[in-house]
């Protein structure tokens, strides 16, 4: 008991300070994503060229769903792959 | 009504640089023709595609921004379909947000000069629509 203060972790515990995600259009300002530019959607794709979810983006909902639109434009006018491997 | 849209459709790469200017222009008288206006217009030149289409793996590309009726769309794209020279093609309404950022990219349009010289009047307006459109493309 009197070893209290001696507790020893295994693993080093790790303090999480967690980082606030962000939508980086509401914080840029940004009104339009154009599909034109497939370097800056290619942020938002994993590298199977999926378009990723907002939970780890942070984009909120009303620019997510314009990303998906310009993604979808994109890939249609092949400037995205549909389907890939080791995008990026 | 007039609505404004913006079109690109990708050219196969069989064609030579006179066809593919022909083509273009094609288009364009199309779109003309039908009481249409071209408001910008850019030539991508050949591209490589990120997936072949009709087992071409590059393409002319095409953007044009224009003024039309709605009911001009379905004449378009049924010319896009029945010319072959054409292995792709997107056409959609622009938003008010895609206009301003369709403006900023190739300036103004040259109908709304008329207008933007009546804009200066009222000046609190314009200057916050300004600020609104402003895009930083930071990235």
């Amino acid at each position: 008991m009197a070893n209290n203060n001696e507790i020893r972790f295994l693993n080093p515990p790790t303090v999480e300070v967690k980082k606030k995600k962000y939508c980086r259009f509401k914080k840029a300002g940004i009104k339009y994503i154009d599909y034109k530019d497939p370097e800056f959607l290619k942020r938002f794709l994993n590298e199977q060229g999926k378009i990723l979810p907002r939970r780890l983006t942070g984009t909120s909902l009303k620019y997510q769903r314009k990303v998906a639109q310009a993604v979808k434009r994109a890939r249609h006018l092949a400037l995205l792959p549909y389907v890939t491997d080791l995008l990026k | 009504m007039l609505k404004q849209y913006e079109t690109v459709f990708i050219l196969t790469p069989v064609l030579s640089e006179v066809q593919m200017k022909e083509a273009v222009a094609k288009f364009r008288d199309l779109i003309v023709a039908n009481q249409g206006e071209v408001v910008y217009e850019e030539d991508w030149g050949l591209k490589k595609l990120a997936y072949p289409i009709q087992k071409k793996t590059t393409g002319f590309y095409h953007l044009l921004g224009f003024k039309a009726d709605p009911d001009f769309i379905a004449k378009l794209e049924l010319q896009y379909r029945r010319d072959e020279r054409v292995i792709r093609y997107l056409t959609f309404a622009m938003d008010k947000h895609a206009i301003a950022y369709a403006e900023k990219k190739h300036g103004p349009a040259k109908e709304a000069v008329p207008v933007k010289e009546e804009k200066p009047a009222p000046k609190p307006k314009k200057p916050a629509v300004d600020e609104d459109i402003d895009i930083e493309e930071e990235d």
